[in-house]
């Protein structure tokens, strides 16, 4: 609510000054902001975003409203047939959370905190992972032998996290979505399996988790590979009976879960429904009536 | 795709209007994302006649000869009420009037359908023109500042859109039928607004009198400055405040309008030229060219309006009907609830929700519950963009409690929010309830303290309902 209120404030200040001068001085505070004219504290914080480098547009207004309507970057100058230092440089930091993205691990006291257990796929390391995408859909011997002693066997659905290609997927949207996910769907009736946490995993494990531990759907929460807007969306990847060597056109997938996206709670909430659609109509996938 | 049927019924100060229109709804989400459904096209499918509405004295309309007039166009459409989804009654202008609205109501109820609304109230009226004229569409299309007048029989309804969003309204008792003429050219009947403006400018009018172009002629041209003085092109006058009709906003004068727009059997007036001024019994003729010739026209361009007599019951018949958000959450059965009064929360008192303080919501609830007198209600929050799990067990606990403190037994949980997270909070609400009360939990919908809404059946396979907020009931 404060933060509704601030931008609001920033805003307000923003377009006022452009009416009064056309121009905008920059805001001094915490949070320093220089528009590309000095050093600066940090050009990804919003306040700089929100700011447009186009010099003299014609009609500031409407360039802010378009600006508003997406995360391209549109209204942001030239200098010759070049971006201009501050682009150039907003891009690279942007590119720079996207990598960190993928190679950061999720907090090891995350899952904890929600109560999962980890097991690992057969990499042994993020460049494994990276390099070897077979490896990061199969189980470790290891895991096998965890998921078959602390899981629930044969449950209705089976839920599990995998931090995939961003683990800050996981970390901004896991904690809240998983126990909407969890109420729903007991609150359905429905027997749901021990959730965990599942590192080097790629979409194509579930299939493995599925059949480890009798799942009649399997639901995995995924980072999905960063760009360049957010580095913070999630998918998750629901399949009924899957087994290994499943064709992909079974996955019902509900991507674009993010603040920005569906927000993690409300796409939790419409999983549950979607999870139990599948089961009453034992399908998933192209097979699954929307 | 889907089809909803609207119907809109306008009765005017002079006219009654029928339009029935065809909505079409379509999930545009792409196919990976969670649905998103919107109303794609709207298809004006009839447009009825312009009748007379008729009155049995000055001021109180024969319900009767309505119902006739809508039971005609009705067949004359091909449709019966059973097969209308949706759309409003809206009576407007002088016709406004408590016994009015209560026998509209009453003669209509039959052919209302299932999910026909009662809607009035200037401040409303005027956004429903200005959707139906196209003015709204302009500024929305070109990103800039439209103003449309409605200029009817009884009333001008201004409102000002700013790229597709409404930034102002209000109405001035104006119209071309303030003055009736009869057939023998003599002033038949001056309502109030008239006399005050005519007293304004020294005119005396009185029935009976002979009807002199050149004297009405005054009276049109001081109405046509009020005009431009309600839009700045002319500076104001306190006769501008004498002629604001009762229960509108005052309009301050709005910045940077890029073009008007006319609409109302008034703009037609304003686009013909010559012919006897006292051609349609009134003083619109005379009115038209006070305008056409006036400051107003030559402060501003005019857009050409899309609907000029007709915008209101087209704004009415189209522009009425919203759609929830499409991650909703409701129990079975409810459907439709007409004329929910809805209490909005300020920030404040949101905050306090937040925080888990229930107390404060269960007595204002019960306030609420009293001064509407009414068992029902639908609570209406901004909410969060992204909430956090517990926000949102936190915010469903607050509201489970204190519904549950103030509502009467059984009576549904109604809870509408701007922001996406209605799935969540019903859900969670849903398992806090325990069957107590059913929950009705939507979002993407805007209410202000003081409206009416309207919830019709699921459409899209459950995934929306159709909402309409309504500004005023009347009865």
């Amino acid at each position: 609510m404060a933060e509704r209120d601030n931008i609001a404030a920033i805003v307000a200040e923003v377009i006022a000054q452009l009416q009064r001068t056309g121009s905008v001085a920059l805001p001094q505070g915490d949070r320093p902001c220089c528009g590309g004219e000095g050093p600066c504290g940090d050009i990804t914080a919003p306040a700089c975003r929100r700011i447009s480098l186009l010099d003299h547009p014609e009609d500031p207004e409407a360039l802010e409203r378009m600006r508003t309507k997406t995360t391209a970057r549109i209204g942001v100058g030239r200098a010759g047939p070049r971006l201009k230092t501050q682009t150039l440089l907003t891009l690279r930091a942007d590119h720079a959370q996207a990598r960190d993205a993928v190679f950061a691990d999720v907090d090891p006291a995350l899952p904890e905190q929600l109560g999962l257990f980890t097991v690992q796929t057969q990499c042994d390391s993020k460049d494994t992972y990276v390099t070897r995408p077979d490896l990061g859909r199969r189980l470790s011997e290891e895991a096998v032998e965890t998921l078959r002693r602390r899981c629930v066997p044969n449950p209705d659905v089976q839920i599990y996290a995998s931090d995939g290609l961003s683990s800050t997927a996981i970390e901004a949207n896991l904690p809240n979505i998983l126990p909407v996910l969890m109420d729903g769907l007991k609150g359905r009736g429905l027997t749901v399996g021990t959730p965990f946490f599942l590192r080097f995993g790629r979409v194509g494990a579930e299939e493995q988790v599925a059949e480890v531990v009798g799942a009649k759907v399997v639901c995995v929460l995924l980072g999905e590979r960063p760009g360049l807007a957010t580095a913070e969306s999630m998918s998750a990847y629901i399949a009924y009976n899957a087994y290994v060597g499943m064709p992909e056109s079974k996955r019902t997938v509900v991507s674009n879960i993010h603040r920005d996206g569906i927000a993690a709670v409300e796409a939790g909430a419409y999983l549950t429904e979607v999870i139990c659609r599948i089961l009453e109509q034992r399908a998933s996938g192209v097979d699954l009536v929307k | 795709m889907e089809e909803i049927l609207s119907v809109g019924i306008d009765i005017g100060t002079s006219t009654t209007q029928v339009v029935f229109s065809r909505l079409r709804m379509e999930n545009t989400a792409a196919f990976f994302s969670v649905p998103h459904v919107s109303i794609v096209d709207k298809e004006l499918v009839y447009r009825g006649e312009i009748h007379t509405t008729p009155l049995k004295t000055a001021v109180l309309i024969d319900g009767d000869a309505v119902r006739d007039i809508v039971a005609a166009e009705f067949r004359r459409a091909g449709f019966t009420p059973a097969d209308t989804d949706t759309g409003a009654v809206i009576i407007t202008g002088e016709s406004a009037r408590k016994e009015n609205a209560a026998l509209v109501l009453e003669k209509l109820s039959g052919f209302a359908g299932e999910f026909v609304v009662s809607t009035a109230g200037p401040d409303l009226e005027s956004v429903i023109a200005g959707k139906g004229s196209g003015a709204f569409q302009y500024s929305l299309d070109n990103e800039c500042v439209t103003v449309n007048l409605d200029i009817g029989g009884g009333t001008t309804n201004i409102a000002v859109f700013d790229s597709g969003e409404t930034v102002g309204k209000g109405c001035l008792d104006i119209g071309g039928r303030l003055v009736r003429i009869g057939p023998d050219r003599r002033i038949e009947s001056v309502s109030p607004p008239a006399a005050r403006v005519a007293q304004a400018i020294g005119l005396s009018l009185r029935p009976g009198d002979r009807a002199a172009p050149s004297a009405l002629a005054a009276l049109t041209d001081k109405m046509a400055d009020l005009l431009a003085q309600a839009l700045g092109a002319a500076e104001r006058e306190p006769l501008l405040r004498a002629v604001q009709t009762p229960e509108s906003s005052w309009l301050e004068p709005p910045a940077d309008i890029r073009c008007i727009c006319f609409s109302g059997g008034v703009a037609d007036c304003i686009r013909e030229t010559g012919g006897d001024p006292f051609r349609y019994g009134d003083i619109g003729p005379l009115l038209g060219r006070s305008i056409r010739e006036g400051a107003l026209c030559r402060a501003f361009p005019v857009m050409e309006a899309g609907e000029t007599i007709r915008a209101t019951v087209v704004g009415a018949g189209t522009y009425t009907t919203a759609l929830s958000g499409s991650t909703i959450a409701y129990d079975a059965g409810l459907f439709p609830m007409k004329n929910l009064p809805v209490l909005k929360l300020t920030e404040q008192e949101e905050d306090a929700c937040f925080q888990g303080r229930s107390e404060p919501l269960a007595r204002r609830l019960r306030w609420f519950l009293e001064q509407t007198d009414s068992g029902r209600l639908a609570l209406s929050l901004q909410g969060l963009r992204d909430p956090s799990y517990s926000q949102l067990k936190t915010l469903a606990q607050v509201l489970s409690g204190a519904m549950d403190q103030a509502l009467p037994r059984g009576a549904p949980a109604v809870v509408a929010l701007e922001r996406d997270m209605a799935k969540a909070l019903g859900g969670a609400m849903r398992a806090l309830l325990q069957g107590r009360r059913p929950v009705v939990c939507i979002d993407g919908v805007r209410m202000e303290n003081g409206d009416y809404v309207d919830l019709g059946r699921p459409l899209m396979e459950g995934l929306v309902v159709p909402v309409v907020v309504k500004t005023l009931l009347f009865g």
